[in-house]
């Protein structure tokens, strides 16, 4: 079963390898930071604004999920080309947006 | 998984070092997760095109939908997160018994969400709110905008409660080989993986969060 067993790394054969990773007092912070954009949200909400309602909803949105990110997802520690696929994936929303966006926006220009 | 048993340390033949294995691992998931976002995109795309044309009508049955449920769920969902981050944290440094409570504690929170979320579903049911299964005892003056809503609604989250029910069934894998030893230091990848997996889950909640229960609907309501 094991013909192709490979000796233990160096890496791996005393210690722990352990990856870069935060500490228990930044992934406490970082819950607590996103507790209290939880409450700001719902606080926000309360107050008319408009369409800035929206915009401050989305905002603090996207801060708590920068925060889930780059703290709780490692992406704070991890290797570029990890961060890079990160953001891929959302470069390609931003063309989902963007595309579908500029033909409903753009739809009453020729009446 | 048999790791142990296949190979004499935790790096498995096609790979050269353990972080090289952890590497792909990683790159691994987040190439799925880029698939998910895409997935989840649409959704969004859709509800927020839906809601620009008919802006008051989705403000006014916004107002239907429960703050305070919806709020506890968003709670309860970022303490998940954190006894996940933890719980890899646990694993990475070799803590047994802190990986072991940390994956516990995520699936209990994980299971309270579920639980919230179905009481909700059930209030609707009661309220005659659900497009789909008729009568929609709608009272507002836009029915048809306002069942557009809804049906936003229950599909963008049902398909995210269907994340966190296959979310559930791997923390449940991971609990087992925690419980037996397994999964620390060396071998820890498969709770960091898992992780990033549910994080993901979790930020998809909290734009649906706003989205469904906040703009417009207290203002409305």
């Amino acid at each position: 079963m094991s013909e192709h067993a490979i000796e233990p790394t160096a890496a791996s054969a005393g210690h722990h390898h352990i990856p870069p990773h935060p500490s228990v007092g930044i992934l406490l912070t970082n819950f607590v930071a996103l507790m209290l954009l939880l409450g700001a949200t719902v606080a926000v909400a309360e107050i008319n604004l408009g369409k800035g309602n929206f915009i401050a909803a989305t905002a603090i949105a996207a801060t708590k999920a920068t925060l889930i990110l780059l703290f709780f997802m490692n992406l704070a520690y991890s290797k570029p080309l990890t961060r890079l696929v990160a953001c891929a994936a959302f470069f390609w929303l931003l063309i989902l947006f963007g595309l579908s966006f500029s033909d409903y926006f753009a739809r009453g220009w020729l009446e | 998984m048999s790791e142990a048993h296949a190979f004499p340390g935790p790096v498995v033949h096609q790979c050269d070092t353990l972080d090289q294995q952890r590497h792909a691992g990683e790159l691994g998931m987040w190439t799925f997760l880029a698939t998910e976002v895409m997935f989840f995109g649409g959704v969004f795309l859709a509800y927020t095109l839906y809601r620009m044309e008919h802006e008051a009508a989705f403000a006014e049955a916004s107002g239907k939908m429960d703050l305070t449920l919806g709020t506890i769920n968003t709670a309860v969902l970022l303490c998940s997160s954190l006894t996940m981050a933890l719980a890899v944290h646990a694993a990475e440094t070799a803590r047994r018994a802190m990986l072991v409570a940390c994956l516990t504690a995520t699936m209990i929170l994980g299971g309270a969400f579920l639980g919230i979320k179905f009481t909700e579903y059930y209030h609707k049911y009661e309220e005659r709110l659900i497009p789909f299964l008729p009568p929609f005892d709608y009272a507002g003056p836009d029915r048809d905008e306002a069942a557009m809503f809804f049906d936003l609604y229950f599909v963008m989250t049902g398909i995210h409660a269907l994340h966190m029910v296959i979310g559930l069934g791997l923390l449940a894998v991971l609990l087992a080989k925690a419980a037996r030893g397994g999964l620390l230091g060396d071998y820890s990848s498969p709770v960091h993986v898992s992780g990033l997996y549910w994080h993901f889950v979790d930020i998809v909640w909290v734009f649906l969060f706003p989205f469904l229960y906040l703009i417009g609907a207290r203002q409305a309501a």
